[in-house]
């Protein structure tokens, strides 16, 4: 199992570094540096800007330097945009807050795809089943952008039961709309994959012999069929982590809730390309680092993945 | 008395193209001690009576009849008491090795649950218990390889584990449907002489759903015959095999390929098997009957008592049968 | 394959016969699709858009950029949606007719969804059957590449280069449809692994045919069921990730728009009490979604032979 994280972690490496070269690469062939779409700055004061910001040096030096920095000390270099703040301010600001309704996102989409799609394979062709497929089809249709404007409009405006926004500490009432908005189509997805896995697992001849050894219904579930159920699903929650990290940008943009997303489509307008890159890196190693954790999950439940 | 008793059981799937009947009024019985065959080609109705007497029929599918066990009627049993009638009273093996197990638990625990669930056994005993009962199937270094995955094993072995499991609770009666179609041939027959050993060892009945009329002819003391859902005919199976009473039978014991007999060409039953969902009105083998009087498409030949100990469901007098 | 030569050597291939003998593949899915009737009443929706997003624009009583400015700043009061003054879908916080623009941005949500899936299934489909046609190392090297990419946040590298570059419909479309090849790469390296020790391959390796042309003549149209499916499948996801990015404002530009900006735009207005500039066009989007999700379920239970 060791060994096995291990060669995980040797290729999770290249990955990275992979996406580090894009983003490098992207802003290097930006048309203009930078600063150039500023007011015209004098010839001294731009290459002063320029030695500031290490970006007199050539772009290996430049990429190279970035990467140790990140490794060595977690560095990600300062704005170039607001002088007084580094890309480090802006993670240690924003991370935490996204963290906390990501992670409640992810919590309620699994807790209640899961149990919403078991429910309705056992049930299966009774109304039960009939409402979570209903459930599952119709939230499929509603992202992120047009859950949040739907929840503002019926709980903040009609009803006035929530906060339109802000963050306040993290308090219920007003992480309770960004969850949901965000967790609504992923609960769906999972939902529909754990229903058909479910499915096709109590088709299966071995749960079969499970009902011809005599064992009860909730031992048969629990026991036999939740596991291979599961296998999908873990695949599906690699790509889902990727997309809800993605959908914060709503979420921010909507309830004002000051999470990554945030900054980083301020930072998308004010081309503020060292708080993009930063973000997008610090994405990047947080989706290998959780695929590599989906992976051991997979390796521990399915006995045929040798390490 | 039977031990096993069915009667009249019919089975219906609901599809999307509509309702299937696998199962039409079949009625059999099963004595203690004693080996039954059913056979019949895919889709004969031979593995779905079985599946309907143990109350393992997929959820499209519904039985009506009559299964009577120890007096009791498995079919209207509560889901609990059908429980403790399974695998404790009537254990079941299957085609397929490779799929009925399951994958992601280790054999230990799988055989092991039967025990500690029916008979109240701690997990050592019960552990134990499922060793010995691997050595008695022969697997070679059961204690070492119990705690093993059911991928580490062969298919051969995985059938020996699957008939191990089955016997934990020393049922009486033992249903193996197809045992060794998903064998390689060498297999099949080790498999079919460890059924055999297990059976004169523990005196348990068996019923044995097969289409390979060779391993019948081994194994089993009555022999009965289904096509397109019903019983086509039953006897003795030294009977059944030395003068066949229905025209189905004659063409499958022609369709065996055999050392003794000089034929150049293997022969076959010519045309198709019947669509369960549109059965004829009359017999099911009618189109394919080399036999065929005009009544045979129209009235369902009844299943009647000759010989003394045999049915048939024929219009072909007996003796023409030939 | 050949029924006539086919010895019937025991009476379970009997039963075989009655398969190769059945109806056709194509014909068969055909019966299943349009005996399912969400998925025929959800294609009848699909075409009913078509045509609204086509020609919806003849019946439109103004142009989609035209700003009434009598009712610019006015719209909660004067900008209804109402026949008598042509404005079907009421008036937008501009002045501009939302008709016009519910048809505009329906148009350019379908474009993009057709062109990005059309992107994705031709580069996944050619690379997944190339990877699986030959194996071996050079599917290693090629899956595990994939392997790679799919572990890249591509949403922000989107972002990042429609920052960079400017915003343009083209890069938009080969940003999105870069994006979600990477699945259908893997859908379809799969099946070619099956397609590929069918007799009918080997019959043309056996008489010299070059693998390109085998991988284009004999295993990509085996590959069209799985294909079609998936790309049903992937019009919607596509439609979800334009808006997505049109809400953030990177879509496309004024005066052109689509259904996320639409969206996005309408949501901003909802506090002043304006909702049908955030409903009419959340109505088309969700239909559409709906549509396509319907048609494809039902493509793929009637192309799926795994469930027969």
């Amino acid at each position: 199992m060791f060994s096995y994280i291990i060669r995980r972690l040797v290729v999770a490496v290249p990955t990275l570094l992979i996406l580090i070269i894009i983003s490098f690469v992207l802003m290097f062939a930006a048309p203009g540096g930078p600063f150039t779409s500023e007011r015209a700055l004098p010839d001294a004061v731009m290459a002063n800007v320029m030695e500031r910001y290490g970006l007199d040096q050539p772009y290996w030096k430049q990429m190279f330097d970035y990467v140790t920095n990140i490794v060595l000390h977690f560095d990600f270099g300062p704005s170039f945009q607001y002088r007084d703040r580094t890309v480090n301010d802006v993670i240690a600001q924003g991370f935490p807050v996204t963290l906390t309704y990501g992670f409640w996102s992810f919590v309620v989409a699994i807790v209640v795809g899961v149990s919403l799609g078991v429910a309705a394979a056992i049930r299966h062709n009774t109304w039960l089943d009939y409402l979570a497929v209903g459930i599952s089809i119709g939230a499929q249709v509603l992202p992120n952008f047009v859950m949040a404007p739907i929840l503002l409009l019926v709980f903040t405006l009609w009803l006035g039961w929530l906060p339109g926004g802000g963050w306040n500490g993290g308090q219920w009432n007003y992480v309770i709309m960004p969850v949901i908005a965000l967790s609504t189509s992923y609960m769906a997805s999972i939902a529909r994959i754990t229903r058909s896995s479910m499915l096709e697992v109590l088709n299966s001849g071995f749960i079969r012999t499970a009902r011809a050894k005599g064992l009860p219904t909730s031992r048969i579930i629990i026991r036999h069929a939740l596991k291979p159920a599961m296998l999908p699903v873990l695949s599906y929650l690699g790509p889902a982590f990727v997309a809800m990290i993605t959908g914060s940008v709503v979420v921010d943009v909507y309830f004002s809730t000051g999470g990554i997303g945030q900054f980083f489509v301020n930072s998308a307008f004010n081309r503020d390309y060292s708080v993009i890159m930063g973000i997008t890196i610090l994405v990047g190693a947080l989706t290998i680092l959780f695929n590599l954790l989906v992976d051991i999950a997979y390796a521990w439940i399915d006995p045929k993945i040798r390490y | 008395m039977a031990l096993l008793e069915i009667e009249n059981l019919t089975v219906t799937f609901q599809t999307g193209d509509g309702p299937v009947n696998a199962v039409n009024g079949v009625s059999l019985g099963i004595d203690t001690q004693e080996t039954l065959a059913i056979v019949g080609e895919s889709g004969s109705g031979k593995s779905q009576t079985a599946f309907a007497a143990m109350g393992l029929l997929a959820q499209n599918g519904a039985a009506t009849g009559k299964v009577r066990f120890d007096g009791k009627n498995l079919l209207e049993l509560p889901q609990a008491a059908l429980n403790k009638v399974r695998s404790q009273e009537i254990a079941m093996i299957f085609q397929d090795p490779m799929t009925s197990l399951n994958p992601y638990i280790r054999i230990s625990d799988q055989m092991a649950e039967v025990l500690t669930l029916h008979k109240g056994m701690s997990k050592r005993e019960a552990v134990a218990e499922a060793v010995k009962m691997l050595d008695a199937v022969r697997i070679p270094d059961a204690k070492a390889r119990i705690t093993m995955y059911p991928h580490e094993f062969s298919g051969g072995m995985r059938q020996r584990i699957m008939i191990a499991m089955a016997l934990l609770c020393r049922p009486r009666l033992l249903i193996a449907d197809e045992p060794t179609t998903a064998l390689d041939v060498t297999v099949q027959a080790q498999i079919m002489q460890l059924l055999g050993d297990i059976r004169r060892e523990f005196g348990t009945a068996v019923i044995l759903i097969t289409h390979d009329l060779g391993i019948v002819a081994d194994f089993c003391d009555r022999t009965l015959v289904m096509y397109g859902g019903q019983i086509m005919e039953e006897g003795a199976t030294t009977d059944v095999f030395a003068s066949p009473s229905h025209p189905y039978t004659l063409g499958l014991l022609k369709a065996v390929p055999r050392l003794d007999r000089d034929d150049d060409i293997l022969q076959t039953i010519a045309g198709e098997p019947p669509d369960m969902s549109r059965l004829p009105k009359g017999c099911p083998f009618t189109s394919r009957c080399t036999f065929r009087q005009d009544s045979c498409a129209d009235i369902r030949p009844a299943l009647t008592d000759f010989d003394g100990t045999r049915r048939r469901a024929c219009h072909v007098p007996t003796q023409e049968v030939a | 394959m050949f029924p006539e030569k086919a010895v019937v050597d025991g009476l379970a291939d009997a039963a075989h016969l009655a398969e190769v003998q059945g109806r056709s593949l194509w014909k068969d899915a055909r019966i299943r699709f349009f005996r399912n009737k969400a998925a025929v009443a959800s294609l009848v929706v699909l075409i009913a858009i078509g045509i609204f997003a086509v020609f919806g624009g003849l019946i439109a009583q103004y142009e989609r950029d035209f700003i009434d400015f009598s009712l610019m700043g006015a719209n909660q009061t004067k900008g209804t949606p109402s026949f008598a003054t042509g404005h079907y879908f009421g008036t937008d916080s501009s002045g501009r007719d939302l008709f016009a623009r519910t048809v505009q941005g329906t148009r350019i949500s379908l474009l993009v969804g057709l062109v990005g899936a059309g992107v994705a299934v031709v580069v996944g489909t050619l690379y997944g059957a190339i990877a699986g046609y030959f194996g071996g190392r050079i599917d290693g090297i090629m899956m595990r590449t994939v392997d790679i990419l799919m572990s890249i946040p591509f949403m922000f590298v989107l972002i990042l280069m429609l920052v960079i570059f400017g915003r343009s419909i083209l890069m938009l479309f080969i940003g999105i449809g870069l994006i979600s090849w990477l699945d259908m790469a893997r859908i379809a390296r799969g099946q070619t692994l099956t397609i590929k020790n069918k007799e009918f391959v080997e019959a043309a390796v056996a008489t010299g045919v070059s693998p390109m042309k085998i991988i284009l003549r004999h295993v990509v149209p085996n590959l069209l069921g799985i294909v079609i499916v998936y790309a049903t499948l992937l019009i919607p996801g596509m439609i979800i990730t334009e808006s997505f990015i049109s809400f953030i404002g990177l879509g496309v530009s004024e005066p052109n728009t689509s259904l996320g900006a639409l969206i996005s735009a309408g949501a901003g207005q909802m506090q002043y009490g304006v909702i049908w500039q955030l409903l009419f066009p959340l109505f088309f989007f969700i239909i559409t979604l709906f549509a396509f999700f319907f048609v494809g379920d039902g493509l793929r239970d009637a192309l799926d032979p795994k469930d027969r």
